[in-house]
């Protein structure tokens, strides 16, 4: 169980990196509205280190810029993170039901858009090491981001900022891909998302919904019609069992 | 009213922990309802394509590196890359782009 544990750690880690860069990209320019906002560099660290939220500590950091109560503030958050409590609960099935206490109140803290994204990919139950070897290398990139944001500002080259930026995204997209391949029901829901999305986006009317939630309300109702109208069934349990064994004996090669 | 940072700090962190970590304490159990478990296995892949795009398109300095990077993803995943291969082949799409165009 300890080499198993150590096995996945490891795992993390790897998958960890190109969060960390992605990280570090977003985390800069953070950094600098941060500094705008009248934070020390350690204050924004402590921000980064606390919250590892990108929308809410930038909706944060305009807030306290604009002097809010605590009470705007604590309403904002929320509805900044609300996503967070779908992911969370989507993640609660993914943990074996014995899984302890501290390891959920561990990994909650971290539920991040992308530490939940390939926390949710791996084949059958999450074992928390894999998302703590994620964490210890993505955490890093993210606090140290921000305090670098604050000290060096604008001076990093545009290009790199530009190129790194796109890296999430990028994760994202080897997330849900592989799963669109396998059933074409998650292959339609990406087509209607990305459609949804960019009709959100661009009309006038729902332009102006805050991005946040924006992403609430299209997982909420395509997620909700998607389970109504195609209830995930046995085959596609089977398939995932099929997957589970596939995956683990392959990722057992790799890494002995 | 004067308002002190480390509150203010303080009620980002607390408010978001707690925003976190309740269902993931709370729900201790595997669901039953198809229903729900349905929605909860859809959610995931839903979330991160509304995410993904058309912001991805806003990341870069050029709306096309984006797009290229955005098709260069797609189809690495598409074939079976890895997480990490993806996401740095869609970084030095970009790179090498803006080197050209801009």
């Amino acid at each position: 169980m300890k080499s198993e544990n150590h096995t996945w750690f490891l795992q993390g880690m790897r998958d960890g990196i190109p969060i960390a860069l992605g990280y570090f990209a977003v985390s800069l320019t953070l950094g600098i509205t941060a500094k705008k906002a009248g934070l020390t560099a350690l204050q924004s660290l402590l921000a980064s280190l606390t919250n590892h939220a990108s929308a809410g500590e930038f909706i944060g950091f305009t807030l306290i810029a604009a002097g809010a109560s605590y009470l705007e503030l604590c309403i904002m958050e929320a509805v900044a993170n609300a996503r967070y409590l779908l992911m969370s609960c989507s993640l609660s099935q993914k943990l074996s039901p014995d899984t302890s206490l501290l390891h959920r109140l561990i990994i909650g803290f971290f539920v991040t858009d992308e530490i939940f994204g390939v926390s949710i990919s791996v084949p059958g139950k999450l074992n928390p090491f894999y998302t703590y070897g994620v964490i210890s290398v993505a955490s890093p990139g993210w606090v140290i981001g921000t305090y670098l944001g604050v000290i060096l500002g604008n001076l990093l080259p545009l290009r790199a900022v530009s190129a790194l930026g796109v890296g999430l995204y990028g994760m994202f997209i080897a997330v849900f891909i592989p799963q669109a391949r396998k059933s074409r029901i998650v292959a339609g829901l990406v087509v209607i998302s990305f459609c949804a999305s960019l009709i959100f986006s661009k009309v006038p009317v729902f332009a102006q919904i805050s991005s946040g939630i924006r992403i609430i309300i299209l997982t909420l109702v395509i997620s909700l019609t998607a389970a109504v109208l195609f209830p995930i069934d046995e085959e596609t349990e089977k398939g995932k069992k099929e997957t589970t064994a596939e995956d683990t004996a392959h990722g057992k090669e790799v890494l002995s | 009213m004067t308002h002190n940072v480390y509150v203010y700090l303080f009620v980002m962190a607390a408010t978001t922990y707690l925003i976190r970590v309740l269902p993931l304490t709370l729900i201790r159990r595997e669901i039953k309802n198809r229903t729900i478990r349905s929605f909860l296995y859809y959610v995931p892949y839903v979330t991160l394509a509304v995410m993904t795009f058309p912001a991805i398109l806003d990341a870069t300095q050029s709306t096309w590196s984006a797009l290229a990077a955005l098709i260069t993803a797609i189809l690495l995943a598409w074939f079976g890359q890895s997480l990490f291969v993806v996401s740095v082949a869609s970084c030095v799409i970009v790179f090498i782009l803006e080197l050209i165009i801009l």
